[in-house]
């Protein structure tokens, strides 16, 4: 069955399976120069803007800002987790992880 | 392609949902299915009940519209009531205990810990004062904002209580108006101070006159597109329209007509009024209402009043709130009670509806500023009413920093909400009373802390404007605060300048300490402080102060939002009881 994905109550969080699973606030670790200039963007997520599955993967475009140099701004589309298509089980990012956006954008919820 | 709301809200939405509602209510939370909560939960909004946050599933927040803030001391009662029986959660608040009510800066009430078994009996008990939590939140007409006073003001150019009755009566469960693409907030303005502040909702009718027909007629000017949320903050725009009184109906329902067919279904980031008024510009929003919502010939503006305005405007000379003992039209008084971040505990608001009707007063009123006023003082009794024990603690003259302070809901129970708020900034409050001398003359000054850019305190329209981040001290991430300067509403709206960004949130009140140290020594005369702010460029601004860590202490600096709820002894998001029965008992799960 497809992941059933969506952002909600003004991009507060995102429901994966109709379950409250990643929610704004988190500080992340991105690699990537698309957002700023900084080795490693000390992103905090203020708020969801985009969300699709692309098979088993969750992701989303995300507006926040770096907390190290203050930029701020939209995310390319970054992995929150993946589904177990077997136990429909949500398995999110680890906390610590460094994350990078996916080139390729899937379809937007 | 239109959004997964707008789908939900097709297929149900709007007074229909009462009856789901009070049937998921009588089989309990567990009856609504796993996979259309979502969808559920969005469409209960527009009756008035939010779903909490992550780690307090089946505990909604309720809120209930009171237009202009206006209530009898017997629907006051019964909100303390309600509150007293059903808004309790299984760990009480270190502040404020076990129940309460929170007023908010659009004039409703907002209760918590409310078990959705529960929600008939409240419709009930609310319902047989007059209140109601219809279109408290959702996509349509919102609670109307104006001043409480209205009619008893002696500052007042018209009375707009009748208006404004009538504008709810009409759209409140009026099935045109039932779906819109968002929210739609408006304010009706009739006195001099512009108290309605209508420059930041979506539409606003601001007191004006204009010469129609050799006569000289009051009425209102109408603008558009206001709005604070998501670095997206704008007035609104004026269209160039002068309205009659008896002609507000027939405008409201065609702008709201034209934000339900033009505004955008397909991006709820780019629905509100303000962008389609960016979009269009006031000219065209002006025309297509001429020609296909209304049916007389729309008059071009008249002459306004703003620059009398003066609530929450920053001037030195007229306070900027409804706090303190202001005479009536009929020559009797109304107090305005400062409430800090607007929040009290359903006992006291018990003993304020007792106390109101001891002193036959027939209106209580509830500010934007989350204050709240007691009317009808008879000028014999004011001062025994002055001296009730109950005033101690919501003082009509209270110190500035406890006066001026707001605060929004924040990480205790929003899911947007990056930082704690009420809790905070009462801690802040109390600490600046004590550490930091007030400048000369200084009665009210304003400090707005909103817990994220949904704005929900106004942070850009204060003296000291916060707005909720994060940051990192000795490695750590803590919570903290972009610093804004200089914000106000007033003839000239202003939105204020940031400055500081990513403030350590137990640096804040040093910064302020420091801030308000350099305005006493370097302002000129009696300088508002948003004048001396306005008066400096940005690097100057940034020169004013340092933040600075002081005696201050604060227990929340470590990542609230994490917990499942900041206050309790073990807040880890595993120790949550939810989701839960109506007696706070864990329900069973499948796990």
């Amino acid at each position: 069955m497809p992941t059933a994905v969506h952002q909600l109550d003004d991009g507060a969080w995102i429901s994966v399976n109709d379950t409250r699973e990643v929610t704004v606030s988190d500080l992340w670790r991105l690699a990537t120069d698309e957002f700023c200039s900084c080795r490693l963007t000390d992103f905090l997520s203020e708020g969801f803007v985009e969300v699709a599955a692309d098979g088993p993967r969750v992701e989303a475009r995300v507006a926040g800002q770096c907390i190290r140099c203050g930029a701020s701004g939209v995310t390319g589309w970054l992995t929150l987790g993946r589904v177990d298509p077997d136990t429909d089980t949500f398995y999110p990012v680890a906390p610590g992880a460094i994350r990078r956006s996916n080139r390729a954008s899937p379809g937007s919820d | 392609m239109p959004t997964k709301v707008e789908r939900w809200k097709d297929e149900a939405y709007g007074t229909e949902i009462r009856d789901h509602l009070e049937r998921f209510a009588s089989e309990g939370f567990q009856s609504i299915p796993e996979d259309e909560r979502d969808a559920w939960f969005e469409r209960f909004k527009w009756w008035g009940l939010y779903h909490q946050r992550k780690g307090q599933e089946s505990y909604f927040m309720l809120r209930i519209g009171t237009p202009m803030g206006r209530m009898t001391p017997e629907q006051l009662r019964t909100v303390g009531e309600v509150a007293r029986e059903y808004a309790t959660g299984p760990v009480d608040n270190p502040e404020f205990g076990a129940a309460y009510a929170d007023f908010t800066t659009r004039q409703s009430i907002q209760l918590h810990w409310i078990d959705i078994e529960d929600v008939p009996d409240i419709f009930e008990e609310l319902e047989s004062v007059g209140l109601s939590t219809m279109q408290a939140c959702g996509d349509s007409w919102r609670n109307i904002v104006g001043s409480p006073v209205a009619g008893r003001d002696a500052d007042e150019h018209v009375d707009v209580w009748p208006i404004v009755r009538d504008l709810h009566d009409r759209f409140k469960g009026n099935d045109l108006y039932t779906n819109l693409p968002r929210k739609w907030k408006v304010a009706v303005t009739g006195d001099y101070r512009g108290a309605g502040q209508g420059d930041i909702n979506d539409l606003a009718f601001e007191p004006a006159v204009k010469e129609l027909d050799g006569e000289s007629v009051e009425g209102f000017n109408v603008r558009v597109g206001g709005g604070l949320a998501r670095k997206e903050p704008r007035f609104a725009r004026d269209i160039d329209v002068f309205c009659r009184p008896e002609n507000v109906p027939a405008v409201a329902a065609g702008l709201s007509g034209l934000f339900r067919d033009y505004g955008d279904r397909e991006d709820r980031f780019n629905a509100r009024m303000k962008f389609l008024v960016d979009e269009w510009g006031p000219e065209k929003v002006r025309s297509v209402l001429q020609e296909e919502y209304v049916d007389y010939e729309l008059p071009t503006a008249g002459e306004d009043l703003r620059e009398e305005y003066d609530y929450n405007a920053g001037r030195a000379d007229a306070p900027g709130d409804y706090v303190g003992v202001y005479e009536q039209r009929d020559g009797q008084h109304f107090v305005g009670l400062s409430v800090l971040v607007g929040r009290m505990a359903a006992e006291d608001v018990i003993e304020l509806a007792d106390l109101a009707d001891a002193y036959d007063a027939s209106m209580i009123g509830l500010t934007q500023r989350q204050n709240v006023i007691v009317g009808d003082i008879a000028d014999e009794d004011l001062s025994e009413f002055l001296e009730e024990p109950l005033l101690e603690e919501y003082s009509p003259d209270p110190h500035p920093f406890m006066r001026g302070s707001i605060a929004c809901t924040g990480t205790e129970y929003c899911s947007l909400s990056i930082v704690e708020t009420k809790n905070r900034m009462v801690r802040y409050a109390r600490w600046l009373r004590d550490n930091v001398p007030v400048p000369e003359g200084v009665e009210d000054f304003h400090i707005h802390l909103s817990g994220c850019t949904a704005s929900c305190a106004q942070p850009q329209i204060a003296d000291i404007s916060l707005r909720g981040m994060k940051t990192r001290k000795d490695g750590d991430a803590v919570e903290a605060f972009d610093v804004g300067l200089g914000g106000g509403l007033g003839e000239n709206p202003r939105f204020a300048d940031w400055i500081e960004m990513r403030v350590p949130a137990d640096e804040v009140p040093g910064y302020i300490a420091n801030l308000l140290g350099t305005y006493e020594a370097e302002r000129e005369d009696s300088e508002s402080f948003r004048s001396f702010v306005a008066d400096r460029d940005e690097d100057e601004l940034a020169d004013l102060a340092e933040p600075e860590a002081t005696s201050y202490e604060d227990p929340y600096l470590a990542n609230t939002k994490m917990t499942w709820y900041p206050y309790a002894e073990d807040d880890s998001m595993s120790a949550s009881p939810s989701p839960t029965g109506p007696n706070d008992e864990p329900l069973p799960t499948d796990d």
